[in-house]
């Protein structure tokens, strides 16, 4: 049914037959889904086909109602979505999730703002903020994302490229295990696309797997190792671009083909 | 389809960056959308300079002592007022609670005959309460902060009344802890109370906390961007509480200020300081969408209000034209606010 070219490895992350109804309506319907390290694995499909359902509940977001979610090989449940964090798994919005006025280190930063040392952080918790800056820099250096010089700046000063990659560095920082990007380049131009594009690659030539939702076949077919083909809520196939073109990608989503 | 969406959506982007030149009036947008605080202090300066000008006696230490402390209470609930716009919300019972509270400290520690300090405590519950009320009406029901508040506004008024039965606590009668928000000293001939103190302290600490804390972080971004803010893992309900929370301590705070400068606690004095409370924040440059301003705005705007007021009184304008004056000044401050606002690059 899939092409697997990943062989014996053991995933990192695993969803077996997960299930999410919304009332009567199926969102997911039994989906499996498979993320080796160090891949980018898209997810494609059609409108309402459960791709944003999955993506949901490997993050925290949703709760399936049945089935369940390996990471490394371990069981997890996710109530909410800082569960999924607390265990490595980062998401980056298609909304550009950041907070427009707070400047790019507070953004990176926002919800585990590092503490002062000694008694000013742990009684008076106060926030180490030229520590914050410096690791700042560093994590944006090391993913080669040169535009973005001075972390004092004010998020909305950014273009929409340069907060999607504050929102990937976001993600991609503090040592996370699986990135997951929900349409990261809907909102963006072309050539702001493209800097998201080399962004997720650099972040596989780190070693982090990312998953990757996009409606853009070129896309996809450019940066992904492996595509999952989310269909009627279930998993309609695995593929990779070499084995298949995007015209057999369309015909496997829209029901026209098989794997 | 896909690639022609994406050639659509380049070109405004392109067009932007196209219209993007760096005029004189951007860079001062770009100015005051950094530091919202600059154009409050450019307005508190001139209306000094303008008043000085026009009446001798307003830099008189005695009507700048005046001045102070016609600031002191409005000052110490706009503080309060500045939390919750920070988070997008507003607060229209600020000065109900603030006045529940002083009666609450006067009839205790004067009638049932409490100590002065437990009655104080009370106080403090009293406001806390009051913002535990708001702020669970907000973030369990959903309800807008502008119904939850302006209903609790009517009840907290009648709960006064009916608890004080319309009567005066005069601070003759009171311990002298209560109405210590009312001793002064000198400062270079000017005379500065207790209360002015008081209130110069709270602004320090909180804006420490605002900025030196993950909590005041999080209070920036749950205004901003809720949704965000929530994505990033923030608690955003609970922040907004304990926003309400903090206000309400700061309210009793207000309320102990209040008793002092008209050394009496009165069931009527204050209901209406809300809306100069709301005056002060928005002048100071903090943006009602929330997310945007500082403290310190909000201290010049206090300033600004108190020194029109007390200016224009000196120069001998009728107080209904004091108040148009005022009215024009929070349009003027929330239409410069749009305009910043739209200096996103």
């Amino acid at each position: 049914m899939s092409t697997d070219e990943s062989g014996s490895r053991e995933p990192i992350l695993q969803a077996t037959g997960l299930v999410k109804t919304y009332g009567r309506v199926v969102g997911l319907d039994g989906v499996d889904l498979d993320l080796y390290p160090g891949e980018v694995l898209a997810v494609i499909g059609d409108n309402g086909a459960g791709k944003s359902t999955l993506i949901k509940c490997l993050t925290g977001a949703e709760i399936p109602n049945e089935g369940e979610i390996r990471l490394e090989g371990r069981r997890v449940q996710f109530k909410r979505p800082q569960d999924a964090r607390a265990l490595g798994i980062e998401t980056v919005y298609q909304t550009l999730a950041v907070s427009p006025a707070l400047d790019i280190a507070a953004n990176l930063f926002l919800g585990r703002e590092l503490r002062k040392p000694g008694p000013l952080g742990t009684v008076l918790r106060a926030v180490d903020v030229k520590r914050m800056r410096q690791r700042a820099k560093e994590e944006l250096a090391e993913l080669g994302i040169t535009t973005l010089q001075d972390v004092t700046v004010p998020v909305e000063n950014l273009s929409g490229g340069q907060r999607q990659a504050v929102a990937v560095a976001r993600a991609a920082a503090f040592g996370s295990k699986v990135v997951v990007l929900d349409e990261p380049t809907a909102a963006l131009g072309v050539r702001e696309s493209r800097q998201v594009l080399e962004l997720i690659a650099s972040l596989r030539d780190r070693g982090v797997p990312v998953i990757l939702i996009s409606h853009n076949m070129p896309q996809v077919f450019e940066v992904a190792d492996r595509i999952h083909i989310q269909r009627l809520g279930k998993r309609a196939a695995t593929i990779t671009p070499r084995s298949h073109s995007m015209t057999d990608a369309v015909a496997i989503m829209t029901g026209a083909a098989r794997a | 389809m896909n690639q022609q969406n994406a050639t659509a959506a380049a070109e405004p982007d392109l067009a932007e960056e196209f219209l993007d030149r760096s005029t004189p009036l951007r860079t001062v947008r770009n100015l005051l959308h950094r530091h919202p605080a600059i154009s409050p202090a450019i307005v508190l300066i001139a209306a000094v300079a303008v008043f000085g000008g026009l009446n001798e006696r307003f830099l008189e230490p005695s009507n700048l002592s005046l001045v102070s402390q016609q600031v002191a209470v409005v000052g110490t609930l706009a503080l309060a007022q500045t939390l919750i716009i920070l988070t997008a919300g507003i607060d229209l019972s600020v000065g109900a609670v603030m006045v529940l509270a002083s009666m609450v400290v006067a009839q205790t520690t004067v009638q049932n005959g409490v100590p002065a300090a437990v009655g104080l405590v009370l106080g403090l519950a009293v406001g806390l309460g009051a913002g535990a009320l708001n702020g669970l009406l907000v973030t369990r029901l959903k309800l807008p902060p502008f119904i939850v508040t302006l209903g609790s506004l009517n009840v907290f008024l009648a709960l006064t009344l009916l608890y004080s039965g319309g009567a005066t606590v005069r601070g003759g009668d009171m311990p002298d802890l209560l109405t210590l928000t009312g001793e002064t000293f000198s400062l270079g001939g000017v005379n500065i109370t207790i209360g002015v103190v008081m209130m110069l302290v709270l602004y320090v600490a909180l804006a420490l906390i605002l900025h030196g804390t993950a909590w005041g972080r999080h209070v920036y971004a749950a205004g901003d961007d809720p949704e965000a803010a929530r994505l990033a893992g923030i608690r955003v309900q609970r922040v907004l509480a304990s926003v309400y929370l903090a206000a309400g301590a700061i309210l009793a705070v207000a309320a102990w200020i209040q008793i002092g400068r008209s050394n009496a606690a009165s069931p009527n004095t204050g209901v209406d300081l809300n809306l100069d409370s709301i005056t002060a924040v928005v002048i100071g440059g903090t943006s009602l969408f929330g997310g945007r301003g500082t403290v310190w705005g909000t201290l010049l705007g206090a300033l600004i209000v108190g020194v029109f007021r007390n200016g224009l009184a000196l120069v001998g304008v009728d107080i209904l034209w004091q108040t148009f004056a005022v009215g024009v000044l929070i349009i003027a401050a929330v239409s410069i606010d749009q305009w910043i606002r739209k200096a996103r690059a």
